[in-house]
């Protein structure tokens, strides 16, 4: 192909840049990785057809006429912003460009930037290419190395989470709640710095209920509930004895608490059966004292960046984001749906791809983002996030037969029947079935008449 | 221990949404040559929707984050 440079090429291309007044060292840099965007693989060849272009000019610059074809770093950086290529691909053609500025006349500057507008636009995909096919192909072949297995160590404490094919299944059908819900919260100043302060908060975010610091026994010789504090838990979770007491007695008015000697409370129950009394025995059991409802357990971990940050079993981010010492901007959980309630579409979007490409990569495989991208926009086009298969994106296709092709035949023909629904026989699948040209790439194309 | 309001327009995961001027949008349909309709959605329901207090047939402009062109304008209807 006439982008691949061979080595053979750039050790020419260099000799040739040298020949024609550019320093050994700057020739090198531009024959070397150029763009390292496999989009413009070519720009050193590219580059090189320019200044040899420009061997004249150079000389003829050379003698006295540089200051006038000089140019400027705001001349890149002007004509640069203007041209019609990807954001990224101008920040990277900038920092290279700069870098040989000195050899650059406005001429050259123009004429790689016409180039790479070119090139950029080749590098586009072509109208009517059937990208989505493309894409469940890319992420369907990677997907038979995943594991299959459910769960996998995440490296972080004991937390479990649910990876390999599993997760990304679990993603694309749009689950309401992972199977493994868990967060990764950020945490802001004095947090993020000190472990003490942090393993505080986890505390404060875990759940805790009174069963996990007392000992709850029924009696059924006097009918009443005894709550026997753990004195070690307590003070490990920060708890008053006081606010138990208070959750208890809030409990509501048909029970009467008495607090006996240390840290022993004694309920009876007023209504005196044998099963009201079990019932309160849960029911106290059960008396959410300190933390956030839906976070099972909260680890302090030092991030890859060096601050302090929670990991947790179980997500609620609602709450979460709003306590204090939380970075309520870089806190977030793997529970789509949350995100897409709390935070919006656009949000869930950003995570569908963020999940799946952490899925992924996690398993060694290289999918390019494009694909996963696709895939996160056709599931959150309808403003909510829809599985891709018979209860979301395939089961509201507009023709009838794609959708009878796809599952529960029977009942997509019968119900289209009842309603008198017409096909417009359109899509790629209708064509297949009634024998006509797929409206494809070249099958797209229809001759006009005039 | 509880924070005040907090916006969600700061946090990471949120691209910028800008409600678009009836000017703007006309180009915009003019240069896809779409209808309105046809363009991606937004609910009204949805919290930054709610939070930049769009209405509904509004259209918002979303600059985007892209892993492969750097920067991305989207644009979404907002419905019901």
């Amino acid at each position: 192909m006439e982008m691949r440079v061979t080595t053979e090429g750039k050790e020419e291309a260099a000799k040739e840049l040298v020949m024609s007044g550019v320093e050994e060292e700057t020739a090198e840099l531009i024959n070397e990785d150029f763009m390292p965007v496999e989009l413009t693989v070519g720009l050193d060849e590219l580059l090189e057809m320019q200044i040899e272009e420009a061997y004249a000019e150079d000389i003829l610059m050379m003698q006295g006429r540089r200051e006038e074809g000089e140019v400027k770093l705001g001349d890149i950086e002007l004509k640069v912003n203007k041209s019609e290529i990807p954001e990224k691909i101008k920040e990277e053609l900038k920092k290279k460009l700069r870098a040989v500025r000195i050899k650059l006349s406005g001429k050259k500057l123009d004429a790689i930037l016409k180039k790479v507008e070119e090139k950029y636009e080749k590098a586009k995909v072509e109208p009517r290419e059937a990208v989505g096919i493309v894409a469940a192909q890319s992420i369907g072949e990677p997907g038979t190395q995943m594991t299959l297995r459910t769960f996998h160590y995440a490296g972080v404490g004991a937390i479990y989470i649910t990876l390999g094919l599993p997760r990304i299944i679990e993603i694309v059908d749009a689950r309401k709640k992972p199977s493994t819900p868990a967060m990764k919260i950020k945490l802001a100043g004095e947090y993020a710095s000190d472990r003490n302060n942090a393993e505080e908060l986890a505390m404060e975010i875990e759940e805790t209920y009174i069963r996990d610091i007392a000992k709850v026994d029924a009696y059924t010789e006097d009918m009443s509930v005894w709550v026997s504090l753990k004195g070690k838990e307590l003070e490990r979770r920060h708890i008053e004895r006081e606010e138990v007491e208070e959750k208890v007695k809030g409990r509501g008015t048909d029970v009467l608490v008495e607090a006996i000697e240390d840290g022993k409370l004694r309920i009876h129950a007023k209504n005196k059966t044998y099963h009201e009394l079990l019932r309160l025995e849960k029911d106290v059991s059960d008396n959410l004292v300190k933390g956030i409802e839906g976070i099972k357990r909260a680890i302090v971990r030092r991030g890859p960046d060096g601050e302090y940050m929670l990991y947790t079993e179980g997500s609620a981010l609602k709450k979460v984001l709003r306590i204090e010492g939380v970075d309520s901007r870089r806190t977030t959980t793997n529970n789509i749906a949350e995100i897409a309630e709390v935070l919006g579409i656009e949000a869930a979007r950003n995570a569908i791809i963020e999940e799946m490409m952490d899925t992924l990569d996690e398993q060694g495989l290289d999918v390019d983002a494009r694909h996963v991208t696709l895939i996160a926009d056709a599931m959150t086009m309808d403003g909510e996030v829809k599985q891709i298969g018979r209860h979301g994106l395939a089961g509201e296709k507009a023709s009838v037969l794609s959708r009878a092709a796809f599952e529960v035949t029977v009942d997509n023909l019968l119900e289209a029947a009842m309603y008198g629904e017409t096909d417009k026989l359109k899509g790629v699948t209708e064509s297949v079935i009634v024998g006509q040209p797929i409206k494809l790439g070249t099958g797209a194309v229809e001759l006009v008449a005039r | 221990m509880k924070k005040g309001k907090v916006s969600i327009r700061e946090h990471e995961l949120v691209p910028k949404h800008e409600i678009m001027e009836e000017e703007e949008e006309k180009e915009l349909l003019e240069k896809y040559k779409v209808k309105k309709e046809q363009l991606p959605k937004i609910k009204f329901s949805d919290p930054v929707i709610k939070e930049i207090k769009a209405e509904v047939g509004d259209v918002v402009k979303i600059k985007r984050r892209s892993r492969t062109a750097g920067k991305f304008i989207s644009y979404r209807l907002v419905i019901e």
